[in-house]
């Protein structure tokens, strides 16, 4: 294609985004937009999948049946939104498997929340509350993203995830009007998540290396720095209502800008986490690995049945 | 493709009595038995629907966006298939 169509195109492209028109599979887009995408989506579907083995881990545990039940729902809901996200990612003209192999070679990452391990049942109130009340954060400004598939599976989305958050403030709520011993565990559970659900947010936007052009074609809609002090702003009044201390000495409410001003994040920790050196990276990588070897002969299996009943 | 890689099936949902079926998303599955299955599973977990359709992806035939305007252009044109395009005389309130 002469460089001529190629600027018309993209001037095109730009026009439709700018109109807030969706971009649907089979129109065209520039590469890059492409690859973009690609990254973004398959980073969030393996974010979904990865992010049920902190939660699996409290199924056999949870203290009630009631608990359980929930927590199992919960548990599908993140498999079934990793199944609309990888069938979005398949849109952009790559295949499931290479995106999954991709994955488990650590040449794509997931978010690094699910890299810290859930060591008691607080952690799973902490998780549902905060994590994915991040994610939510996250997904609402997303459901307006340019690229259609990936809207409509982020509207989806979020009409099931606003379940997983109040049941883990309930979760919360029920361990602070409890023991001694169980406030304890609720607030050392805040404590462990409050500043990595911060960082699930990324970079700040001076050093987002793809926030800019993100935002020039509206796959995302807000910055990194602008959804974090949302979801402070949202979160501070909800730990202040059932009595948990936000661990940030620095957390202050600032009458001027009309938000919460909050301490430092911790990059190097994010960083380190993100490079593979969290608590629970090699773990994780290897029950998916697992899960996939293991599998193997159940999904050819029913393939070769597939095969022979249609014949 | 590997040997264990499930083809891909577009789901339709009918949502109650008296709609039509809806594109809501696509799967994999290995037969259509599966696709089905799975396809009440991943879609409908909050009783979204009361029907399901699966069709394989590769088997549906699609008109391509870079053609849409020319291809569309002949009930763009047509003004005269509205009801606004005719005036009444005053008098007529309703037809």
């Amino acid at each position: 294609m002469d460089t001529l169509t190629q600027e018309k195109l993209e001037e095109k492209f730009q026009a439709k985004i700018d109109a807030d028109i969706k971009i649907e599979p089979n129109d065209w887009m520039p590469d890059t937009y492409r690859k973009t995408l690609i990254r973004q989506i398959s980073q969030h579907a393996h974010s979904e999948i990865v992010g049920m083995l902190p939660e699996g881990n409290w199924i056999t545990r949870a203290p009630s049946l009631r608990r359980k039940a929930v927590l199992l729902a919960k548990v599908q809901d993140e498999a079934g939104h990793g199944l609309y996200l990888y069938s979005a990612t398949e849109t952009l003209g790559v295949s499931r498997e290479d995106t999954i192999d991709d994955l488990h070679s650590g040449k794509v990452k997931y978010s690094s929340i699910f890299n810290y391990p859930t060591l008691t049942w607080a952690d799973i109130g902490a998780i549902g509350w905060l994590v994915d009340g991040a994610a939510i954060m996250n997904q609402v400004a997303l459901c307006r993203t340019s690229y259609g598939p990936y809207a409509r599976a982020m509207v989806k989305i979020c009409k099931e995830e606003s379940f997983h958050q109040r049941q883990g403030y309930e979760i919360m709520t029920t361990l602070m009007n409890g023991t001694e011993a169980q406030r304890e565990m609720a607030q050392d559970a805040m404590n462990r998540f409050w500043w990595p659900a911060l960082m699930m947010f990324g970079p700040s936007d001076g050093e987002s290396k793809h926030t800019e052009q993100s935002m020039r074609w509206r796959i995302k809609r807000h910055t990194n720095d602008e959804l974090r002090q949302s979801f402070v702003d949202a979160s501070v009044p909800q730990a202040e209502l059932i009595g948990l201390k936000i661990p940030d000495p620095n957390l202050k409410w600032n009458e001027a800008r009309g938000h919460y001003d909050f301490g430092a994040i911790d990059w190097e920790e994010f960083w380190q986490v993100v490079g593979g050196n969290g608590p629970c990276n090699k773990e994780r990588i290897d029950a998916r690995v697992k899960a996939k070897e293991e599998g193997e002969w159940v999904r050819e299996a029913a393939m070769a049945y597939a095969k022979k009943h249609k014949s | 493709m590997s040997a264990s890689e499930w083809p891909l099936w577009e789901v339709f949902i009918r949502s109650k009595q008296g709609l039509n079926h809806k594109h809501v998303g696509s799967l994999r599955a290995a037969d259509s038995e599966m696709a089905l299955q799975n396809a009440r599973d991943v879609y409908t977990r909050r009783s979204e629907g009361i029907s399901i359709w699966v069709v394989q992806s590769a088997l549906i035939t699609a008109s391509d966006p870079s053609d849409s305007e020319a291809y569309f252009e002949p009930a763009d044109s047509k003004v005269y298939r509205h009801p606004t395009f005719y005036e009444l005389p005053d008098g007529i309130e309703h037809m």
